[in-house]
């Protein structure tokens, strides 16, 4: 273990180069989905239990079952009402198990990026070879299911091992959601060298989060989107931040709270100058764009 | 310590669900459900009459909202009594002042216990079901099958008996199964049941004895899961109870019905400070035209009808 995860600088959020977005967007707005697929008898991690009660954890299980058979569709009808594509974080074999999910997502030409193969298989535990046989076989799996480069990852549960990124860089990938030290994207040291960027995704308001750990009411949910989004797009008039709604349909989807949701999602998407797009767009604009500038900065202030 | 090489092995990594309780499917993909009279939306309130025993064994869970202090947790224990008391009969009021119609979820000590309880609500003519034997006698994995099909056997034959109903639907205490509970409950003449909480509408679930109704009853719009869990207040309770309703009201449709399914207990709503904020909620339900506010097993058999 290291006191450090040692993936980037400290690099403070004042005095930093100007961030621009296409067309001159001052706000990078994504909508990340949570498709997951959980276990219910999943083999033992010695490290984390899959479920608190002994298997069959009958709620636990259908919980998360209610966001495949009910929740997607909810969420999808919202998301087309204000032309937001989904950016998934995908158990990779739902591709097996619920391939009409799947084809609903193509239809709408949203990004998936890797959240492991199960939400029931966690990463502690592993070996190095075990680690990227895992990240190998979700990206090849969004790779024939989807025809899709995998560019993404949050790692499965957000479980993770000191060299997670290094391992998913190494295997193609260009950004991760599992960092949660910024509001615009930073570049990421990996042991390869390659160019990598962490984009913000936010656990402050992903309803998992928010519901389950928080405990938060549906509409006040909504009244947070929307305070978090004003201030974000005060601030972008400076320079160029990222707003990020992480999403799983087995919270939001429910009839008590897809309503709050979607009116926050009116309030935003109803603003202009705010760039409403996927984190593969945000990451390779980035690279692009601001990626060389921003390590030249860090560099700068971390001699000075 | 390192991880076995068969964890990156996924025997079940294809088509469908990684079990065979019951098939998979989306909602927007099964054919519509028309309720009698053609109504919009079936409305099911499902009232958990519990039984808390104050000497708790816990094992291999304490029951959600057990005792939880040491023995005698006399605080629990008579919060709980309150309920089957006094908050059952404001609900009871509230229930006909708008005529709602519930099923009450049993646990079958009760009928042991309290006859008189009982008999009042078997007078009503609602619906009755089993809600195991008592709170602190769980169905879990990993219980001894033969211990498990007399557990079964016992909570409805006494529920039957000291009702007269057939007792047709299932409500484990704290929700929780073992592997075997379907089968055993299909086996002993149950014919829906009320654990898995995984859909909006009533779905198949096979067992080894026949089919089930599986009937979704919400936990994320249960009293106790909002107001004990969550530590929402009541006022909060009744403004998610009637967004959910609104969103199920407007998903709904006359030749497409939706299921909106309310899970209560006497001793959470029943106190005098909360029951004027069920009776919001239940206003506002009943001021619509399209309700059929109806039982679990009326539900249930109206569903399978629409399934030929």
């Amino acid at each position: 273990m290291q006191e450090d995860p040692g993936l980037y600088a400290y690099w403070p959020y004042e005095n930093r180069p100007k961030i621009t977005w296409p067309g001159g967007a001052r706000l990078a707005f994504w909508v990340a989905p949570n498709i997951e697929f959980y276990e219910l008898n999943p083999a033992v991690n010695p490290h984390r239990r899959a479920w608190p009660r002994p298997v069959p954890d009958v709620v636990g299980y259908a919980t998360r079952d209610y966001g495949n058979r009910v929740g997607h569709m909810r969420m999808m009808q919202v998301l087309d009402k204000y032309n937001v594509r989904g950016s998934i974080s995908l158990s990779t074999a739902l591709c097996e198990h619920h391939p009409e999910i799947i084809e609903l997502c193509k239809e709408r030409n949203w990004e998936f990026f890797s959240h492991g193969i199960y939400n029931t298989r966690y990463t502690y535990g592993m070996d190095e070879s075990q680690e990227k046989a895992m990240i190998e076989d979700a990206i090849e799996t969004i790779r024939r299911h989807t025809g899709q480069q995998c560019s993404g990852y949050l790692a499965p549960a957000l479980t993770h091992s000191d060299i997670t990124i290094d391992l998913f860089a190494e295997a193609g990938g260009i950004y991760t959601c599992d960092l949660f030290h910024d509001d615009q994207p930073t570049p990421i040291n990996v042991r390869s060298g390659k160019k990598f960027v962490s984009v913000p995704y936010s656990l402050e308001m992903n309803d998992t989060i928010v519901y389950v750990v928080n405990k938060i009411e549906p509409r006040r949910y909504g009244e947070m989107l929307k305070a978090n989004f004003d201030r974000l797009y005060a601030e972008s008039e400076e320079s160029g931040l990222v707003m990020c709604i992480p999403l799983h349909a087995y919270q939001v989807s429910h009839p008590h709270r897809l309503r709050a949701f979607e009116e926050a999602l009116e309030y935003i998407t109803g603003h202009s100058d705010v760039w409403v797009t996927t984190g593969r767009e945000i990451a390779e604009y980035y690279l692009e764009h601001h990626y060389d500038e921003a390590v030249a900065d860090i560099a700068a202030k971390g001699a000075a | 310590m390192p991880i076995d090489p068969s964890y990156l092995e996924y025997p079940h990594r294809s088509y469908g669900m990684d079990h065979e309780h019951y098939a998979w499917s989306m909602l927007t993909s099964r054919s519509p459900v028309a309720w009698p009279d053609n109504h919009r939306l079936a409305v099911w309130v499902n009232v958990a009459v519990q039984y808390f025993p104050l000497n708790q064994e816990g094992k291999p869970f304490a029951p959600v909202g057990g005792m939880t202090t040491a023995y005698p947790d006399l605080r629990h224990y008579t919060l709980r009594e309150y309920g089957n008391r006094v908050g059952i009969f404001r609900l009871l009021r509230a229930f006909d002042q708008f005529a709602i119609k519930p099923t009450f979820a049993v646990s079958s000590r009760l009928a042991e216990r309290y006859p008189y309880l009982i008999r009042r609500l078997v007078e009503r003519g609602d619906e009755i079901i089993c809600h195991g034997w008592h709170m602190d006698a769980p169905h879990f994995g990993g219980l001894d099958k033969e211990d498990e099909a007399a557990l079964v056997e016992k909570s409805l034959r006494v529920l039957r008996e000291a009702t007269g109903q057939p007792v047709e639907g299932w409500l484990s205490p704290s929700r929780s199964q073992s592997e075997h509970t379907p089968d055993l409950l299909a086996a002993n003449g149950v014919r829906y049941m009320c654990d898995w909480v995984n859909d909006d509408m009533p779905y198949r679930f096979e067992t080894a004895a026949g089919a089930l109704t599986a009937m979704p009853l919400s936990m994320e719009l249960e009293d106790r899961f909002i107001i004990q869990a969550n530590l929402h207040s009541e006022t909060e309770y009744a403004d998610q109870i009637i967004d959910a309703f609104d969103y199920l009201y407007a998903e709904s449709s006359s030749t497409n019905g939706r299921m909106l399914a309310l899970s209560i207990h006497p001793w959470v709503l029943g106190q005098p400070h909360r029951i004027g904020e069920l009776e919001r909620a239940l206003k506002h339900i009943a001021g619509h035209d399209s309700v059929w506010s109806a039982g679990g097993m009326e539900i249930c058999t109206a569903w399978q009808a629409a399934q030929a």
